[in-house]
């Protein structure tokens, strides 16, 4: 049994137009490996969406990805305001994001449950105040 | 895809083996090996950036010798738009086209004539309720090359129309046989005058898959000291263009999108801005488009390597050239939409395929433990890309290693500091 690739991104939070780097950085990784089309598309649509939200709402975090033949399990740690209120964040539309946000074309209010259909299982820690992490796993068929 | 052929050469007895091209090459696919530089098929563009960065012109594209010309009987010359941004003090495009019949054409088709329908039919595709926007275009074949290679979720993107030129080489058969129906078939010849190896790749491929439309493709720096010495102002040409500005703009980057303009487009050239953009594409950071138009060469088609003149040169010229010249002659750009129908004809029945670079293993447990081991010789190597090994970074040489084409002793920074330890 082969250890896991690890593979670890700073997203910086005040340089918006790095925001996405960390996602094709994996998408590439996940080519370049072999794995089948639809799992590098899910996991690179879900990295970017939280890629994008660490940005928007915590000022950046890390992203912690270990990939297996079988799985890619991403972690995103932030150390961000917290989500309140969890179950009202997974609804689609509902979005916190600021004006100025919206206006670019973000805070639809998606980037949560879509990180939810893409994966194939994830799980969120959040404390307010303290920071957010979220955990998703990427099984290969 | 996979066995493409590329037109692309190399004079062995003038490469130094210096790093040259292999640090410019936008898909790594160049390794100097034995001395002198290597292209590997299955990952080269056909972008013509190593014979642009080449300064012993080692590099050359191969095209066809004019020769070839004497097996017909009657000769139509297809010259590309970029063609007429060639020459200096010049006010009237037919100056060209009637040189071309004096050193030997029996007629000239313009390319330009079939932009211009190319144009009104990707008007009509784009308003396509089912197409997958944003619609990228299929003109420069360098963007099919690196789709297939590296953008698996764009390939469906790819407009799936015929370029210009073999739009333009069946319209001009067709001419010829209703100008000469005595002439059979073999008896013409259809020759493309191109201003990149991309395109001598691209119709050499085509033929070799049955899907031949011209006879062959001749370099316009090639023919340019032929024309250019032929070319008389004693005398006023005939009347033979029959473009507008919309097949002229053609030529230069954004000049095919410039045409869609009641729609939202992007148009990038140069191809690190084109690879650059795709990765947005394929990122999902790109705003709504309808259509996006993708040159490899800086400046557009009059920035390949087989032109004469400087880019922006030859922009400046194809600009005055085109003033007094209507909109377009082959479409009426004012039409409705009414009629969204497309010919048959101008689709390509060439069904696109995923053909990655090989990967590290076919086994992927195996492609793991490479990819670890990669990993591990990284950490070793000194992070300079300096080139000196033969691979243009670090990380190709070790990939290079882990693949078993080359050992570690072949990085000269590593080997000077393992014989310093030793001393």
């Amino acid at each position: 049994m082969s250890e896991p690739i690890r593979l670890v991104f700073d997203v910086d939070g005040t340089d918006f137009s790095a925001a996405g780097n960390a996602s094709m950085e994996l998408k590439k990784e996940l080519r370049s490996l072999g794995f089948p089309r639809d799992v590098v598309r899910r996991t690179s649509i879900a990295m970017y969406e939280g890629e994008i939200n660490m940005v928007i709402h915590a000022g950046g975090g890390q992203a912690i990805i270990e990939i297996s033949p079988e799985e890619i399990s991403v972690t995103l740690a932030d150390h961000g305001p917290g989500i309140p209120d969890v179950s009202l964040a997974m609804q689609e539309g509902y979005s916190t994001a600021p004006e100025e946000i919206r206006e670019i074309g973000f805070g639809a209010g998606m980037g949560l449950p879509n990180m939810k259909k893409n994966s194939d299982e994830m799980r969120i820690e959040s404390v307010v105040g303290t920071g957010t992490t979220v955990y998703m796993k990427f099984r290969v068929a | 895809m996979g066995n493409y052929k590329h037109s692309v050469t190399l004079a062995k007895d003038k490469c130094k083996g210096c790093t040259n091209c292999l640090k410019r090459c936008p898909t790594e696919a160049i390794r100097i090996r034995n001395g002198h530089a290597e292209i590997n098929s299955d990952t080269c563009v056909d972008c013509g950036e190593c014979i642009r960065r080449c300064p012993y012109r080692a590099k050359r594209a191969v095209s066809d010798p004019l020769s070839i010309m004497e097996g017909f009987r009657y000769k139509v010359a297809l010259p590309a738009p970029a063609f007429y941004g060639q020459f200096d003090h010049l006010n009237n495009i037919n100056y060209i086209l009637k040189a071309l019949l004096d050193i030997g054409f029996d007629d000239v088709f313009e390319v330009a004539r079939a932009a211009e329908i190319v144009s009104g039919y990707s008007k009509r595709y784009i308003m396509r309720p089912d197409v997958k926007k944003p619609v990228i275009s299929s003109a420069c074949p360098v963007i099919a090359r690196l789709v297939s290679i590296r953008f698996p979720d764009l390939i469906d993107n790819i407009m799936p129309m015929l370029p210009p030129v073999d739009i333009a080489a069946k319209m001009a058969r067709a001419e010829a046989k209703e100008k000469h129906p005595e002439l059979k078939d073999e008896d013409i010849g259809i020759f493309f005058i191109s201003p990149c190896p991309a395109k001598v790749s691209y119709l050499q491929n085509e033929a070799e898959n049955g899907r031949k439309t011209v006879d062959g493709v001749f370099s316009m720096n090639e023919l340019y000291l032929k024309i250019v010495t032929k070319m008389d102002d004693k005398e006023v040409p005939p009347l033979l263009s029959r473009t507008g500005r919309v097949g002229i703009r053609w030529a230069g980057a954004g000049g095919e999108a410039r045409a869609l303009s009641k729609h939202r487009f992007l148009a990038a050239d140069g191809i690190e801005n084109v690879i650059d953009v795709l990765e947005k594409m394929d990122n999902y950071t790109l705003p709504d488009l309808d259509f996006v138009e993708l040159d490899a060469c800086n400046g557009g088609c009059v920035g390949g390597v087989m032109t004469m003149e400087n880019a922006y040169i030859a922009k400046a010229r194809l600009l005055h050239l085109e003033k007094g010249l209507p909109l377009a002659v082959n479409w009426d750009f004012e039409e409705d939409y009414g009629s969204r129908e497309i010919p048959d004809d101008f689709f390509t029945d060439e069904e696109l395929t995923y053909s990655p670079p090989k990967p590290l293993d076919e086994d992927i447990k195996l492609a793991f433990e490479k990819r670890v081991r990669i990993q591990q010789i990284l950490e070793t190597l000194p992070a300079l890309d300096c080139g000196s090994c033969g691979a243009p970074t670090c990380r190709a040489f070790a990939e290079d290693i882990v693949r078993g084409y080359v050992t570690e002793d072949d990085c000269i920074v590593r080997m000077k500091k393992k014989q310093e330890a030793t001393e």
